[in-house]
């Protein structure tokens, strides 16, 4: 009986929700852009794409939520996207960060997509107009074509977008430029007016849009930056209250252009650097914090021994080089370690509490996180771990045991999918630690080694022979 | 006649002078067996220090994967391992023919250590477990020694075993070998065998034993002991030295040992049925004949026992007359005599380069050269003799018993280099004799002669030279604290009871004979000057063998063979290109791809890359190996024939002539040919040698520069140079323009060191050759035919 009237409410409750929500986000299609440019870049295989809208009211009541559409395998490979407003006019101009969500639009749309909604700052007043920049961030977008390349073939890789910006607007007015890392274009779609300059190529201007209108286009060009990816990247960050962060990180490295096919020859790649092997890649840049030492760099068969570290005062570079360079495909897995100065990192909070103050990110320079995993070890004994991190991650606790180790550490883990070098920011977990929990190994040392000394001064005493 | 006066007045002041000695004598000499240990340890780091910790050379990394899978699945699966990722298709039954000492006590240490959440990686406590062992061994050595001569040179044998640069170089960090802990388990047997022996007691007897069983379980030389020890029973009963305390010392070692040697699987029956053991089932049944006659001989009259032993000599000389026979023919009806192809080449110096080129092959199975002795043991082949000159004066059980280890392992040592890693404590143990008693006689003479010196000095000198003139024994129990020595003297007074029941005339005149030499030694010590110039000389001799060890562990042995370097005018060169190759491999191949390469690399690739090899370091089927070096010898067709009937994948093949390195594939290969050529008779060494002469230049034979390994060594060569110089052969190459038409080149490291090949697919050879001249098809054809018949494309 009880139960029943239970589910009752629950589906009560389940269904005025879902008429809430269906109430709430009804489309406040009541924007018109004015003006639209677009820039594309591909110079890497991180595709950074600046939006510029000029957004205009024509509705009749004052609106604050914009929607931006994009197609769902552009949602795929989407690292970021990131909205600005922009105040003020020419020189004078300052920007404020907006906040951006996904979303769900309700009523059909004519066509597959996904929508995120950014939300203004003050609520534009109908007629009003106002300027955004939106950033976004793809990976994994360029499909390398021939997929297989040999040693001596530079790699072509695809692009596919539309000429016209998907929107659910009416836009009055859009071009859009694509910036190619070199001068060879295979091919690209003519969508007039189009026009090739050099390194770009502009689509363009295009006026009276209806929404969600769209005209497929690719770009088929050369691109030899080489496509460094960390397939997984398990970031493990050790603190001890006895002065030092130990800081490990285990890297899988993986060249994710073009397939290399067949012979790989030494002497070759050797003796012809730039025309053999172009899209491959042999050295690696890591920016570490300063004052860093013990810095290793090895993997599970033991030191490799090609890395060069440079340091100064505000920063360290490490130079490494993989054992094999890397062709399209290859792999290859290191673990990069070092130690830093406790009191750079970790500082005290005015509730008593101290928190931990990190970079999140990749040390290595431009590289493309698909999974990455930051493990703050707290020392034992600490309570109530609180991460703080500026971009939605998934975050859990796990307990470790390292170096005589009773109750465990406290792991807190931070997990982000798909991490570009745009994310890298600092992020702070906050915990709670009584410096007594510092003494308890060696404390526990020295009463084993005390009692081992009162063991053996007791079996020098102790006659335990039998025959007297 | 002074000196007796004097010593019976001092007695009472002496004692407790004596004691206060005694206890300084044992703190001091436990922190010098600290640091010993020390030494023994931190001297074996160099290769940590200047390489890296890393495992070594060959046979380690088999060792090391095989404690990697028995700290993550477990000591059952360990016994049960199937290993199907070497001999393919074969496989490996690891858990039955892997002696598993050395890597149950790494992974023991492991699990102890991950237990007390001290989080170590098994690599870590692989590269340590040898240095470790190396300071238990120097401890060992000392107790040994102690047991012969005493504690002084129980400790200076301990100085040197730390030390020893044979020893060093099977046991730096890194070096995770059997031999590793091998060298601590047979020390350690010898001395639980020769303390059993001085005190009779049972319960050192069974840890004797047990240390047998630790030392079965860690390496094959455990043969070494049960025919060593057998040896010594047989020597001491041949010259009169039968005791109660040496049956106790042998009868339980053969029984327990023998029962606890079957239950390692890679003993297992073999420890009843082969030869090896042999010899101490015959002195087990000597001394029991020998036992019962004594106990004959003490129930029966003198008489009765003339009449008894002929009786019973007659019957029993038919009896084993007949037994011997009987064995003799069984061990002669068995193939290779009952005895392993190792034990036989070690009876037999000729015997593997006459009948197996496998065993041949190996460097470490060679004789060594005289400058090895040198570089191995040092100053201590110039002390050896002085030590066993000591172990003569006099000759007690435990001192004859390290005559006879010295007498065997110098000719162990003589057959295979490899052995001489059993020659060094014995060297130790002699050269530590002979320096403790050196040192004695010397400082003994300089107190004496001393002219400021009281006459106390002169008593403690007299004392002490007359210590040393008494049985040595004796002198070790008045050294010892007093509780421990608390039940010896009963021990030592029954001892001497039954000696004088034994001869009392002897032993009394012996006596006397003893004080009288004392005295005489004390009118004929060395003269002051000679003692304080020789004690000098002795001491330089010593930092001498210090230098060359600490250089010998620095530079000769510390490289780990894996990763290589020059030092140049412009720094640190180094050459990692078998990580190189191995980590490739490992990342860029399929996980169930084979890899073929001559067998040296087997063990590295199956644990540094993680794949599949055809024959490995574990040298156990001379067939598979032998298909492996005629594909090497053969052309590259019969070659990709072969390979391909073998599913390989990749071959791999080391290349040193564009930097140098001298032991490449191509330096080794006449021994592909040649244990290729014993199994696949068409393969011919004189084929690949122009009047007898190895050379790979112009005028190289036709055979050679068309062999596979040939062509995989110096493929697109003559490209980096030009002329194709091989720096290691130091010659021009004699074919330098060539294609390979069934493999292709998938990977050559940074310096060529090692270069992968992979087996180009079947169909594309088929159309590729189509296109080719009529002649071309019709020989490619037939060699076809051939090589599917019976692997022979030569006829």
């Amino acid at each position: 009986m009880e139960a029943w009237i239970r589910a009752r409410v629950t589906l009560a409750l389940t269904l005025f929700a879902l008429l809430f929500f269906v109430s709430r986000s009804s489309p406040p299609l009541q924007f018109v852009i004015s003006n639209a440019e677009r820039r594309i870049d591909l110079s890497s295989h991180i595709i950074n794409v600046h939006l510029t809208l000029k957004v205009e009211n024509t509705g009749t009541r004052p609106a604050s939520e914009v929607v931006l559409a994009l197609t769902p395998t552009e949602v795929d490979h989407l690292a970021m996207v990131d909205a600005l407003a922009i105040k003020g006019k020419r020189k004078k101009t300052t920007s404020v960060r907006l906040e951006v969500k996904p979303t769900e639009l309700p009523d059909a749309p004519p066509i597959d997509a996904k929508y995120f909604t950014i939300y203004l700052a003050d609520p534009l007043n109908s007629g009003e107009s106002t300027t955004l920049e939106v950033l976004y961030v793809f990976t994994h977008f360029l499909e390398p074509f021939p997929a297989e390349i040999a040693q001596s073939e530079s790699q072509l890789v695809f692009y596919h977008d539309t000429a016209l910006i998907l929107s659910p607007y009416h836009i009055k007015q859009q071009t859009t430029f694509i910036k190619t890392p070199s001068t060879k274009v295979e091919s690209f779609i003519r969508v007039e007016p189009t026009k090739r300059v050099g390194t770009e190529i502009k689509y363009g201007p295009y006026e009276d849009c209806p929404p969600y209108s769209i005209s497929p286009i690719h770009v088929h060009f050369e691109n030899n930056s080489p496509f460094a990816v960390v397939e997984e990247l398990v970031q493990e960050i050790e603190i001890s209250h006895w002065g030092n962060i130990q800081v490990t990180g285990h890297y899988t490295l993986v060249h994710a252009g073009a397939r290399h096919k067949g012979v790989f020859s030494r002497v070759d790649y050797q003796s012809r650097q730039f025309s053999n092997g172009a899209s491959s890649f042999r050295y690696l840049l890591a920016r570490l914090p300063a004052r860093v030492h013990s810095v290793y760099y090895r993997d599970e068969i033991g030191n490799i021994s090609s890395s060069h570290l440079r340091t100064n005062s505000l920063k360290s570079e490490l130079e490494i080089e993989p054992r094999y360079p890397l062709f399209g495909g290859w792999k290859a897995t290191f673990v990069i370690g070092y130690g830093l100065p406790l009191q750079d990192f970790l500082f005290e909070s005015s509730d008593d509490k101290r928190y931990l103050n990190f970079t999140f990110g990749c040390p290595l320079i431009g590289m493309v996180v698909d999974k990455l995993t930051i493990k703050v070890v707290l020392p034992e004994g600490s309570t109530d771990p609180s991460p703080v991190v500026p971009f939605p991650v998934e975050h859990r606790l796990e307990a470790k045991y390292s170096s005589l180790d009773v109750i465990g550490r406290t792991v807190v883990v931070l997990e982000k999918k798909n991490f570009v070098p745009m994310h890298n920011s600092h992020f702070q977990v906050y915990y709670t630690f009584n410096p007594i929990f510092m003494l308890a190994e060696p404390l526990m040392l020295a009463s084993a080694f005390f009692m081992f000394f009162v063991a053996c001064v007791a079996y020098i005493h102790i006659d335990l022979s039998i025959r007297k | 006649m002074a000196a007796p006066e004097a010593s019976t007045a001092a007695v009472p002041t002496l004692y407790t002078n004596n004691t206060l000695r005694n206890a300084f004598g044992g703190v001091l000499s436990f922190f010098i067996l600290l640091l010993i240990g020390v030494l023994a340890f931190s001297i074996r780091l160099f290769s940590v220090i200047k390489y890296e910790s890393v495992i070594h050379e060959f046979d380690p990394y088999f060792n090391y994967r095989v404690t990697q899978f028995l700290t993550k699945k477990g000591i059952y699966e360990f016994w049960n391992w199937f290993d199907d990722r070497t001999w393919y298709p074969l496989g490996r039954v690891i858990g039955g023919t892997v002696y598993p000492g050395l890597t149950l006590t790494a992974g023991t240490i492991w699990w102890l250590l991950n237990s007390l959440n001290i989080p170590l990686s098994v690599e870590t406590v692989c590269v340590f477990t040898a240095p470790i062992f190396s300071a238990f061994a120097s401890w060992a050595t000392y107790l040994l020694t102690k047991e012969v001569k005493g504690a002084g040179a129980g400790l200076t044998s301990a100085v040197l075993l730390a030390m020893v640069p044979s020893y060093i170089s099977r046991s730096v960090a890194g070096s995770y070998d059997n031999e590793a802990v091998a060298i601590f388990a047979l020390i350690f047997t010898f001395y639980l065998y020769l303390k059993t022996l001085n005190t009779g007691s049972l319960f050192y007897a069974t840890l004797n034993s047990l240390a047998y069983f630790y030392m079965v379980c860690s390496w094959g030389g455990y043969t070494f002991i049960i025919n060593l020890i057998p040896m010594h029973v047989l020597l001491c009963i041949v010259t009169g030295r039968y005791s109660s305390r040496l049956y106790i010392a042998y009868a339980p070692l053969v029984v327990l040992g023998t029962l606890l040697a079957a239950l390692v699987p890679v003993v297992g029956f073999n420890a009843v049925m082969t030869s090896e053991h042999f010899a101490s089932f015959l002195v087990f049944i000597i001394i029991h004949v020998v036992a019962f006659v004594y106990y004959i001989k003490g129930i029966l009259s003198p008489k009765m026992f003339k009449v008894a032993v002929t009786l019973v000599v007659t019957v029993g000389l038919a009896v084993c007359c007949a037994v011997i026979a009987v064995l003799i023919a069984l061990v002669a009806s068995s193939p290779t005599k009952g005895w392993s192809g190792r034990s036989l080449s070690l009876l037999d110096p000729t015997y593997a380069s006459k009948y197996i080129p496998i065993i041949a092959s190996v460097s470490e199975h060679q004789p060594p050269t005289w400058p090895s002795y040198f570089m191995d043991i040092n100053v201590l082949a110039f002390l050896v003799p002085a030590g066993i000159i000591a172990c003569f004066l006099p000759l007690s059980d435990a001192s004859s018993f390290v005559v006879l280890y010295i007498a065997t392992s110098v000719y162990f040592s003589g057959v295979m280099v490899r052995l001489m890693l059993v020659l060094a404590p014995a060297a130790c143990i002699t050269s530590g004799i002979a320096l403790s008693e050196a040192f004695d006689v010397l400082t003994g003479s300089i107190k004496f002669q001393l002219p400021g010196v009281t006459s106390n000095a002169e008593v403690d000198a007299g004392e002490t030279s007359s210590d040393t003139s008494e049985a040595q024994t004796d002198e070790v129990k008045a050294e010892k604290p007093d509780d421990t020595s608390k039940n010896r003297p009963l021990k030592k007074s029954k001892k001497k009871e039954r000696e004088l029941a034994e001869n009392p005339p002897a032993k009394a005149t012996a006596k006397a004979k003893a004080k009288a030499k004392a005295e005489k030694k004390r009118l004929l010590a060395l003269p002051l000057e000679a003692s304080v110039i020789s004690l000098l000389l002795l001491v330089v001799l010593g930092a001498f063998y210090v230098v060359h060890s600490v250089w010998a562990a620095a530079e000769a042995y510390s490289a780990p063979s894996i990763v290589l370097t020059t030092r140049s005018r412009d720094g640190l060169h180094v050459f990692d290109d078998f990580r190189e190759a191995y980590a490739w491999l490992s990342h860029n191949t399929d996980v169930n791809d084979k890899v073929a390469s001559w067998w040296d690399y087997g063990y590295q690739t199956t644990a540094m890359a993680n794949r599949t090899v055809i024959v490995d370091n574990n040298t156990w089927n001379n067939t598979h190996i032998a298909t492996v070096g005629t594909a090497m010898s053969s052309p590259e067709r019969a070659a990709w024939e072969i390979f391909h009937s073998l599913d390989v994948k990749y071959v791999l093949v080391v290349f040193g002539g564009l930097i140098g390195y001298p032991s490449d594939d191509i330096n080794k290969f006449l021994w592909m040919v040649r244990i290729g050529g014993g199994v696949f008779p068409h393969i011919k060494e004189p084929d690949y040698l122009r009047d007898g002469q190895y050379r790979i230049d112009s005028q190289a034979t036709p055979t050679m520069l068309n062999c596979l390994m040939y062509k995989l060594s110096y493929y697109r060569f003559v490209e980096t140079d030009g002329k194709a110089y091989d720096r290691v052969r130091r010659t021009e190459i004699g074919k330098k323009y060539f294609k390979l038409t069934h493999f292709e080149e998938v990977f050559t490291t940074h310096h060529w060191m090692v270069r992968i090949y992979k087996l180009k697919p079947l169909k594309n050879r088929i159309r590729g050759k189509a296109k080719k001249s009529k002649s071309k098809t019709s020989s490619t054809s037939s060699s076809k035919r051939s090589g599917t018949k019976k692997k022979n494309p030569w006829q």
